[in-house]
């Protein structure tokens, strides 16, 4: 007999060290390639050339009033963008997770599709919307309302919008994930206690969904303040935000003190961002940040006990809502459908959907326009900025080196990401929370502090520029989400057919092999192709890394749209957009069939 | 005294399916009515139509004397008992209960005493400060009865609210919801596929099968004068034989069996003569020792021994299987294969509409 103590041996040998082997990877991976980087960074910002302490870096920060505004500026933005993202998105969420199954598929492809399009695709469709010459002021000239183009860019306000909207798909799928899980019985229930729509929603339903607000809240912010496209292209001189200076400082200055004593700055008011909401929150309700179901215990665990006032506020808030809302309720009553009863809410979501999903589209005419130039309405119709982007060396070597390091950064998210999954999902074990938090760190620290430490570190070892050093950062900004994805596939994955595996003699090798992978096979394609996007549309490492020869497709698109926004960079956008939609459809389509 | 529901002619479908068809059904004050189906038989879309929850396409429901169609559910004074429960996780016991209580602008103090008073009843008074999911399952499924009963509405409605919980603690349960009924003589229509609560708790049966009622009354009146054969066959174990009616007199019928032309069996019954079936409970039947003539005649095929009863699987000549059940007792002496005559009592036999 092999196993000494019959079945129980190997159970205890199971039980021993041998997960640990499967955490390994990751962790050492983010410990060589985040926290040390990130670590030299701070070190770099409070030293000397010649190795003494110094606090120059920040007393300049503090002294040199433009760097406090920049702050203020990038905080303010980043605050603005998460209210009226929360606002704007908790009613979308709302109606999908009440809706018929079919409708909310409806709904989550339509937040999906900009979720997925490039931040940098969305903020030129922007420009081409707002422009000058653009889609709005053509529009509104037309119409007769103004005789001038009006001056819709280059202002704090038009900043904020194309921020909610690089922002607000994030928020909806994050919200969506808590608000799935309420028991919909919940409200039906106030309802025959006596409690009027308002009274059911406010009292019932609303406090429920509030872990979901504040994990949209958090990530929103955190995302925003580490944010610059948007102002980079949106807004003017005013709008300029912390990123864009530290990027400035290490591309143009060559102030490296300068730029790491900054993002330590940024990194500082993240991290006590982050800890406030793990105060009121908890941390385990970020898991689900991927729109991914599976948060049910943790939403319930993490509830906000509100004392007496609070629930005082709410009932008043809700009989205040009741007197607008019940009347319409009794009438849809009468009529005898529930078709209705939704009305006015399906209304506001059609326009947040349609404000969310239309802008990118411009891009669509405008590629196949005769004009060299961006001009709205577009003239004619042809092909030729199609050939110049397929025939052209630069942007062709730039998309394939994208595929290429797409592929293999979300391969080696993947490696060293789905074990580690596994054994989050399945045991408990002490630092567990630790450990979370280092998987989940490179989505809380903003990009450009690890692009910079990145940076620093290839230049270092002599790597910078070359598609390795790409792989190895897109894969440090992937790990989390094919964690996080991995997860939540195995929540829902019954144990006892593992179980039942072994019981017919199936070693766990072979377990995995023909029961467990067959039935996340699609959850693991799914955290795939998150991995992948999430390299193919990355530019913030890429900004700093590459250069000339070795661009990668955001990096060429964005030198490109620092000269001008042409129709070849339009052309390039439909390209994405339809690689986008592919995709979406293909994990669809691969979804259904495996449900089926 | 009016009844404290009427459902009139109520009916819905959903497309071209017919979830319930015209239903009419009174419920009077403080009756216990459970409407009692297979999944699809109309007995949730039913409920859910006198909750509020379903808008019916046709039909009026009235509560306590008042026209409710119109009237959405939070104005109908109903109370309702959800499958799940459907507590409220973020509020405590305390919290859940006095809902319904707050909604109705009661003031605190009395708020306070209504709640204490029922936690007493259910016995829960030492867990209003916690939360539904520190909770067993038969302690939430007392707090969802204590929350739909506070504030005394003019029905209770209850959909399958013991589905979850297992048979010991649902054998418990149902004996507590029959005893908070008459101790707070509430009016409670409630719905459930298991035919053993239905004839535990209720005052009335109504019996439901593909969108309509089959049979309502007593549960008596179901088990022993079922009129249909969904009705034998549902509630109950029943041999159900189909034969034909030859004769009659004096509200006596003669049935012979298909298969077993020699066999007279002689029932209690009105019915003409034509085809019909002969359902016969397995607890009517006797082992008979003598020649008496009508006796069923056959073989013990097998012998199941459960406890206070023993089952005998008796095949006759033609071939038909019939089951017996007797009290068990320690002298029994009867083997397989054992050929026996066995019979019942003209009362004991009912006739079955011809299906």
């Amino acid at each position: 007999m092999r196993d000494r103590g019959g079945g129980s041996g190997w159970l205890a040998r199971a039980r021993g060290a041998t997960w640990i082997w499967f955490l390994a990877p990751v962790v050492l991976y983010l410990v060589l390639l985040m926290v040390l980087p990130v670590g030299r960074l701070l070190l770099l910002a409070i030293t000397t050339r010649d190795g003494t302490l110094t606090i120059d870096n920040f007393a300049r920060a503090f002294q040199v009033p433009v760097y406090l505004k920049v702050f203020w500026i990038t905080l303010k933005l980043a605050a603005m963008t998460t209210v009226l993202s929360l606002i704007f998105s908790y009613p979308v969420a709302y109606l999908a997770s009440i809706a018929r199954a079919s409708t909310r598929v409806w709904i989550v492809f339509l937040i999906l599709l900009p979720f997925w399009t490039s931040f940098l695709v969305r903020t030129f469709a922007w420009l081409v919307l707002l422009g000058k010459n653009g889609t709005i002021n053509s529009l509104l000239r037309a119409l007769g309302i103004i005789d001038a183009p009006a001056n819709l860019m280059f202002n704090f306000t038009a900043v904020l919008v194309v921020m909610c909207h690089a922002m607000m798909s994030l928020c909806v799928l994050t919200m969506l994930s808590v608000m799935e899980n309420i028991d919909r019985n919940l409200q039906r229930a106030a309802t025959t206690l006596g409690a009027p729509p308002g009274s059911a929603f406010w009292q019932v339903y609303f406090p429920l969904s509030l872990p979901g607000v504040s994990a949209s809240a958090l990530l929103v912010f955190i995302s925003a303040l580490g944010f610059f496209i948007t102002p980079a292209f949106i807004g003017g001189r005013q709008e300029t935000v912390i990123t864009q200076v530290i990027i400035e400082q290490v591309l143009e200055l060559l102030n490296w003190p300068f730029a790491a004593a900054l993002s330590i700055m940024l990194l500082a008011i993240s991290l006590v961002i982050f800890y406030v909401f793990d105060r009121l929150v908890g941390i385990s309700a970020l898991s689900g940040g991927a729109g991914q179901t599976g948060l049910a215990e943790s939403a319930q665990r993490a509830l906000p006990r509100r004392g007496e006032y609070g629930r005082k506020v709410l009932a008043l808030i809700g009989r205040i809502s009741d007197v607008f809302v019940a009347p319409l309720q009794r009438r849809a009553h009468h009529r005898g459908g529930e078709t209705r009863r939704f009305g006015v809410l399906s209304v506001v979501c059609a326009a947040v959907l349609a404000f969310l999903v239309l802008p990118p589209f411009v891009m669509v005419p405008l590629s196949f326009t005769e004009t060299s130039f961006i001009d709205w309405p577009p003239r004619g119709f042809s092909m030729r900025w199609y050939v110049t982007f397929f025939s052209s060396p630069e942007w062709m070597a730039a998309t394939y080196r994208s595929f290429v390091i797409g592929l293999f950064s979300a391969l080696l998210a993947m490696v060293i990401g789905v074990p580690a999954a596994f054994v989050l999902a399945r045991r408990q074990f002490a630092g567990k929370v630790g450990l979370i938090s280092l998987i989940l760190s490179p989505l809380i620290i903003p990009r450009i502090i690890i692009a910079l430490a990145l940076f620093y570190l290839f230049a270092r070892l002599n790597i910078a520029g070359t598609i390795l050093s790409l792989v190895l950062g897109h894969a440090v900004i992937s790990v989390p989400f094919v964690v996080v994805t991995v997860m939540a596939t195995l929540k829902n994955f019954d144990q006892r057919l593992e179980h039942a595996a072994w019981s017919l003699g199936a070693r766990p090798w072979r377990t995995f092999l023909h029961v467990t992978f067959p039935i996340i096979r699609s959850g693991l394609l799914a955290a795939f192709l998150f991995a992948f996007i999430t390299s193919f549309d990355e530019l913030t490492i890429a900004l700093f890394v590459t250069g000339g020869v070795t661009s990668t497709l955001p990096k060429q698109m964005w030198d490109a749209a620092i000269l001008q926004i042409t129709p070849t960079l339009a052309a390039a956008s439909t390209f994405l957009l339809v690689v986008v939609m592919v995709a979406i459809g293909a994990t669809e389509w691969l979804r259904r069939r495996t449900a089926a | 005294m009016p009844p404290k529901l009427r459902v009139v002619g109520v009916r819905k479908s959903y497309g071209g399916v017919v979830a319930l068809a015209e239903t009419s059904l009174d419920l009077r004050e403080g009756e216990f009515l459970t409407l009692l189906g297979p999944s699809g038989s109309g007995k949730t879309t039913l409920l859910m139509t006198v909750a509020g929850l379903i808008a019916p396409n046709a039909g009026e429901i009235w509560i306590d004397g008042r026209d409710a169609s119109g009237q959405p559910p939070w104005e109908r004074d109903i109370g309702m008992v959800f499958q799940n429960y459907a507590l409220f996780p973020h509020y405590t016991v305390f919290e859940n209960i006095a809902f319904p209580l707050r909604m109705r602008r009661h003031a605190a103090a009395n708020v306070a005493q209504e709640v204490e008073r029922i936690l007493d009843i259910v016995r829960l008074g030492h867990v209003a400060g916690r939360l539904p999911s520190q909770l067993s399952g038969g302690q939430q499924q007392r707090v969802a009865l204590a929350r739909a009963l506070v504030y005394r509405p003019s029905i209770v409605l209850m959909d399958e609210p013991l589905g979850a919980l297992d048979k010991k603690l649902r054998d418990q349960l149902q004996i507590e919801i029959k005893q908070l009924h008459e101790a707070l003589k509430a009016t409670i229509l409630y719905v459930t596929h298991d035919q053993q609560e239905a004839l535990t708790m209720s005052d009335r049966i109504c019996l439901m099968q593909n969108g309509r009622i089959e049979q309502i009354g007593t549960p008596q009146d179901l088990y022993f004068r079922p009129q249909s054969v969904f009705a034998a066959d549902f509630l109950g174990e029943s041999n159900i034989l189909p034969g034909r009616i030859v004769s009659h007199t004096d509200g006596y019928a003669t049935v012979v069996l298909d298969g077993e032309s020699d066999l007279r069996l002689v029932v209690r019954s009105d019915q003409a003569v034509g085809p019909a079936s002969l359902m016969v409970r397995p607890e009517c039947l006797v082992f008979l020792d003598d020649q008496r003539p009508g006796a069923f005649e056959g073989r013990i095929a097998s012998i199941v021994f459960i406890g206070g009863t023993t089952k005998y699987l008796i095949t006759l000549s033609g071939g038909a299987t019939i089951s017996l059940n007797e009290t068990t007792r320690r002298d029994m002496a009867r083997h397989r294969g054992e050929r026996v005559r066995f019979g019942f009592a003209p009362e004991d036999g009912v006739i079955l509409r011809a299906t």
